[in-house]
């Protein structure tokens, strides 16, 4: 390793450091301005309508120190801290008592299985038909870029919602919501796993139809602005192949492509929003969506800290790559 | 400049969008001239189909003109015909023997089906013969008025209308050839996109629902655009330890995702103090990063050209140089950016709303919040109510298609390479 790369790395994990401290004060503060005291509606709910002033009061002081709400901010911000480093996140409020981890450990792995796979799919295609849009441009270009532009122009839960509409509602080809029977138990049978592939392909698909167009559309341009480039203007008067020119023009135009996939990956937990309220897919999305409709916020806070923590390792990695890969970041930062 | 705007308005793609876009504001700003109708009046109970609603009660007092359409019975029949004698029909045609094989109980197949009928039934036939399952008297008296009504004769089905009470009322039968004129009936409406789950005229929403998400894009596209100029150009132009601080804070914000600080600055907020402005200011100033980012990198490039030091030796200010030798490089990237940041702006809200976070529902309608309804009242599924969800994607992806083709039309007509 040489000074300089040290030096390159040193820098990016300052600034790693840097913001994930950002981000863990933003994720503290920002739920806690929600109006609405939580244990007031925690204990409007639980206590039987007889209950004495006394009662209510010895209820509302216990869920306070439940839920740390009787130390001063500091000494929560360390419990916040405390929890985020165990890995329990603390105790939910609308589903108290259960754990965030808890809630969060039964959706993260619905919105994995689902998310990956579709992403991966969807670059994929995405990139191979942009690269034959750049590529054989006449054809493309007059017949489906308009179209393209059109349904990349539909939003990602608006495709969502026709999906749903045409292959469960009207076609009836695919089951509605869920992600298996609602009388089934998980378990390893044939029954079981053939209800998980039927409510999969919905969500799956309008991931994947989303990410195409995306894709497309970007690495269409990133080839155009490399075909046009000098250097294969220079390679042509050389009298190189254009099937080798090819090879490097689209190498160089996946660079960006690589940054658009990590992050996607990335941000994965957010992206899973869309599909899976339309889908009511019990993934982490789910979770997230009922938490903010119950305004329980140490499930939102824990949530949109793992979407942080996700989208920030995804960028350092990619940061790290790019020393690699990039030889524009290489000349740039190693000398 | 007069040369520029006559290029980009030579681009087609620039011109396609340009014209969708100003017909979408065109049609905001003059439908509420035509229908004076609050975008928020509950019209009905629940999801109505679009279609002319008209007041069955003042059509009964409106006069009546006569009108003998030619194959009236026949649309009448179509309409009210049920399945099940329908049914009855095929069943004694096929013990009677008849070929019924391609005909059904279906509206496409009555005409054919009300033919083999009068071919092949005949009262004292039936009641000769005793054809299979129709062997009792009951099932032929069936028969017999089934053909009675298919035969147009409604004199066992006739109509009238009772006026006032008790000993004073009086009856008018109404005749089939009785019609009256739509518009001379006192209250009748025409809802062309139905209603949504609060009753709700659908067209009327959308229209004010379109003009409020514009809004919202334009003020939170203004607001990015604006601070990622000025962050871009100090940052760039000033540099040094301004650089320093501002590019720290655009790191920051460029990491941790904009839509994650949206939903906790929205919770935040609660439901009641989100107004329409509040949201798009917020919109806005989580989406500048990408925009200052630009800026600040073209501005480095620029700041050590000639012109730019000329002016600097001329003694002119800091105001002045950026204005007019910096500004003037870069606008036509700041346009492009502009018009993304609207589009994008539009699509948060939508995407907020979606979650149960978008501005308060009880105020004005916006794009997304017709969404959240038209999700939480069950518009795709139990209902299959499609008029109250699908315009809305339709337009949201109209206003999305057109401000993106008025993108990649400037970027060719600024970006010589991209063009073809």
């Amino acid at each position: 390793m040489t000074k300089g790369m040290r030096k390159y790395f040193k820098k990016k994990i300052f600034w790693f450091v840097i913001t994930f401290i950002a981000a863990v004060v933003l994720n503290f503060i920002l739920p806690r301005l929600m109006p609405g005291d939580p244990v007031n509606s925690i204990v409007g709910k639980n206590i039987s309508p007889g209950a004495t002033q006394e009662q209510i009061q010895e209820q509302i002081v216990y869920y306070q120190h439940q839920f740390g709400l009787d130390k001063n901010i500091f000494g929560q911000f360390w419990d916040f801290v405390k929890n985020a480093f165990n890995g329990t996140f603390g105790v939910s409020y609308s589903q108290y008592p259960k754990t965030v981890s808890q809630i969060i450990g039964s959706g993260i792995w619905w919105t994995v299985a689902l998310q990956l796979p579709a992403i991966l799919v969807g670059w994929l295609l995405g990139n191979l038909l942009g690269a034959l849009a750049a590529y054989k441009r006449s054809f493309w270009d007059k017949a489906l870029m308009p179209l393209t532009l059109f349904f990349s122009a539909i939003p990602a839960f608006g495709a969502a919602v026709i999906l749903l509409v045409l292959f469960a509602v009207t076609l009836g080809w695919a089951p509605v919501n869920g992600a298996f029977d609602p009388g089934m138990i998980p378990s390893f049978s044939w029954n079981f796993i053939s209800s998980v592939i039927s409510h999969y392909q919905l969500p799956f698909w309008s991931i994947v139809l989303i990410s195409i167009g995306g894709q497309a559309v970007g690495m269409r341009s990133m080839s155009i602005y490399e075909l046009n480039a000098d250097y294969v203007k220079y390679a042509r008067f050389l009298g190189i192949k254009d099937k080798k020119i090819v090879r490097y023009v689209f190498r160089n135009a996946m660079l960006p492509q690589v940054t658009g996939l990590a992050m996607s990956i990335g941000s994965m937990v957010g992206g899973a929003l869309v599909a899976e309220t339309i889908f009511s897919y019990p993934g982490l999305g789910m979770s997230m969506y009922a938490a903010i409709n119950s305004s329980d916020y140490p499930v939102i806070s824990a949530c949109t800290l793992i979407i942080t923590i996700m989208v920030l390792i995804a960028s350092f990695m990619l940061d790290i790559i790019y020393a690699f890969i990039d030889p524009r970041v290489k000349a740039a930062q190693f000398d | 400049m007069k040369h520029t705007l006559k290029n980009v308005f030579h681009s087609p793609r620039f011109l396609v969008g340009f014209i969708i876009f100003m017909a979408i504001l065109l049609t905001v700003l003059i439908y509420p001239y035509f229908v004076h109708r609050d975008p928020l009046q509950g019209l009905g109970k629940g999801f109505l189909e679009p279609g002319t609603y008209v007041s069955v009660y003042d059509a009964n007092n409106t006069g009546t003109y006569r009108v003998d359409l030619p194959e009236a019975a026949e649309k009448r029949l179509e309409s009210t015909l049920p399945a099940e004698d329908r049914q009855m029909m095929l069943d004694f045609l096929k013990a009677k023997g008849v070929d019924v094989s391609g005909l059904d109980a279906s509206n496409d197949k009555l005409e054919g089906l009300l033919a083999a009928w009068k071919e092949n039934y005949d009262e004292a036939d039936a009641k000769k013969n005793k054809y299979e399952g129709f062997s009792t008297q009951a099932k032929r008296n069936a028969l017999r008025r089934l053909d009675n009504r298919i035969s147009g004769d409604n004199s066992n089905v006739a109509m009238s209308v009772v006026r006032g009470e008790g000993e004073e009322a009086t009856s008018t039968a109404v005749s089939d050839t009785d019609y009256v004129k739509v518009d001379e009936v006192a209250n009748a409406i025409t809802l062309p996109l139905g209603t949504d789950n609060f009753g709700r005229d659908t067209l009327t929403e959308l229209v004010k629902a379109t003009g409020i998400s514009l809004l919202i894009g334009l003020i939170a596209g203004s607001i990015a655009t604006m601070l990622g100029l000025l962050v871009g150009l100090l940052a760039g132009y000033v540099g040094g330890l301004l650089d320093d601080v501002l590019m720290f804070i655009a790191n920051i914000f460029t990491v941790i995702p904009g839509f994650v600080l949206l939903i906790l600055i929205y919770s935040a907020l609660g439901a009641e103090s989100r107004g329409i402005t509040t949201c798009a200011v917020i919109i806005g100033i989580t989406s500048w990063v990408w925009t200052a980012r630009s800026v600040r990198s073209q501005v480095i490039s620029l700041r050590n050209r000639d012109h730019v030091n000329l002016s600097k030796l001329s003694g002119h200010s800091l105001f002045r140089i950026v204005t007019t030798d910096i500004l003037p490089y870069i606008a036509s990237y700041v346009v492009m950016a502009f018009i993304l940041q609207v589009s994008s702006g539009i699509l948060a809200e939508a995407q907020l709303s979606m979650l149960g976070l978008g501005p308060n529902p009880n105020e004005l309608p916006t794009l997304g919040l017709m969404m959240n309804w038209a999700k939480l009242f069950g518009a795709y599924t139990s209902s299959n109510a499609w008029w109250a969800y699908f315009p809305v994607i339709l337009m949201i992806a109209l206003i999305s298609f057109s401000l993106n083709l008025m993108n990649t039309g400037l970027d060719q007509v600024f970006n010589p390479t991209l063009r073809d």
